[in-house]
């Protein structure tokens, strides 16, 4: 047996329930931002303008402990038969979407800053203004945080094609290792 | 006492003692004044400052409790925070501002409460409201010039600032904490 195979079949329950919960908050928020810049001022606005930075503050803090699992834990082998153009894509896509995962809250944080109005997390903890307030920057930073999250989002998209590109062409484990209830597409759930 | 003694007397008298003639601080300076507020939003502080003001005031500290103050506020002139808001504001809901363009403050009494602070009481008339409002004052004299500080917690739904669907404070606190700083100077 070669070196890949001393790395873990699968990734740990722990990476499993990270990967899902940032995922599925990361396009509930993300569809937020995108419903409620386009709204007139009401405060209805101001609530979902808050919460989108409450959920944006949350999940950069999901994200933080997810890199400090995923360098303590290996994630599992890609399959010995992928290309190698394949591999580097796919390295590629995970780096840029850790950097995304940070830089998306972080954008919006300065930028909420550089508009003069503070992030106070749920309503109590207020979080430091790291820009005063300049209103040619922060339209400037609205232009970075929605860029940020386009790029995002079409990263998003490559990543979820794979996935499916995997399990319904080729047939390997990738998809399945992250959602294991599949069970593996080689063997079939019905054995 | 010689004629000279008491030349320089007179001479000490005349320039060293404070003027008999009592100064008085009349002449509003809006370059050096200021009136500026912070609302909160979800509870998160939001600045925000009016433009255009202008004050008639005379004051003189040797008979503070014959001082009289105005200042009219011309509410267009809000920067709430952001254009958006300041758009808003200026709506029916909120200031109404083609309706009623201007605040105006006249003030009924000044009472010295030691040193250079005193309490200052008047009429606040908002949106076609009339309330007393007091506030305390801090008198800074400096030369020929005198700023009036002070800051004070204004709650918005007492005028019907901001109703209808901006009536819960959930969203927009009902108290808005206002600063100002008047400066004048004395009349030559």
């Amino acid at each position: 047996m070669n070196s890949p195979a001393r790395l873990p079949s699968t990734y740990t329950h722990t990476a499993i329930a990270l990967h899902w919960l940032i995922a599925f908050a990361l396009v509930g928020t993300f569809g937020l931002g995108l419903y409620m810049h386009e709204l007139p001022l009401s405060p209805q606005k101001l609530k979902l303008y808050s919460w989108h930075k409450w959920a944006g503050v949350t999940i950069f803090l999901f994200v933080i402990l997810r890199l400090v699992w995923r360098l303590g834990h290996r994630p599992p082998a890609l399959p010995v038969l992928m290309p190698a153009w394949q591999r580097l894509a796919a390295e590629a896509t995970h780096v840029l979407l850790y950097v995304l995962m940070f830089a998306v809250p972080l954008s919006g944080w300065l930028m909420s800053s550089a508009k003069g109005f503070q992030t106070v997390w749920f309503g109590v903890l207020p979080l430091p203004d790291l820009l005063s307030k300049d209103t040619e920057l922060g339209d400037l930073l609205q232009q970075v945080h929605m860029i940020l999250n386009f790029s995002m989002a079409g990263l998003v998209l490559a990543h979820l094609g794979a996935a499916l590109k995997h399990h319904v062409l080729d047939r390997d484990d990738i998809l399945s290792r992250m959602l294991p209830f599949l069970g593996k597409p080689g063997t079939g759930a019905s054995k | 006492m010689n004629t000279r003694q008491t030349t320089l007397a007179l001479a000490t008298l005349l320039f060293l003692a404070p003027p008999a003639q009592a100064i008085e601080f009349n002449q509003f300076q809006p370059a050096k004044s200021s009136l500026s507020f912070v609302s909160k939003q979800m509870n998160v502080p939001v600045d925000g400052r009016f433009r255009s003001f202008r004050s008639k005031l005379a004051f003189d500290p040797a008979k503070p409790a014959a001082a009289k103050a105005e200042l009219e506020i011309d509410l267009a002139s809000i920067d709430a925070g952001s254009k958006e808001a300041n758009d808003e504001v200026a709506g029916k809901p909120w200031f109404n501002t083609r309706e009623f363009p201007v605040a105006k403050f006249v003030s009924t009494t000044v009472k010295p409460l030691g040193s250079n602070r005193y309490e200052l009481a008047g009429k606040m008339s908002i949106k076609g409201k009339t309330l007393d409002l007091v506030a305390p004052l801090t008198v800074t004299q400096e030369g020929n010039s005198a700023s009036f500080d002070g800051a004070l917690v204004f709650k918005r739904a007492d005028y019907g600032i901001g109703d209808g669907v901006w009536a819960d404070f959930g969203t927009v606190a009902n108290e808005v904490q206002i600063k100002f700083r008047i400066v004048a100077t004395a009349a030559k």
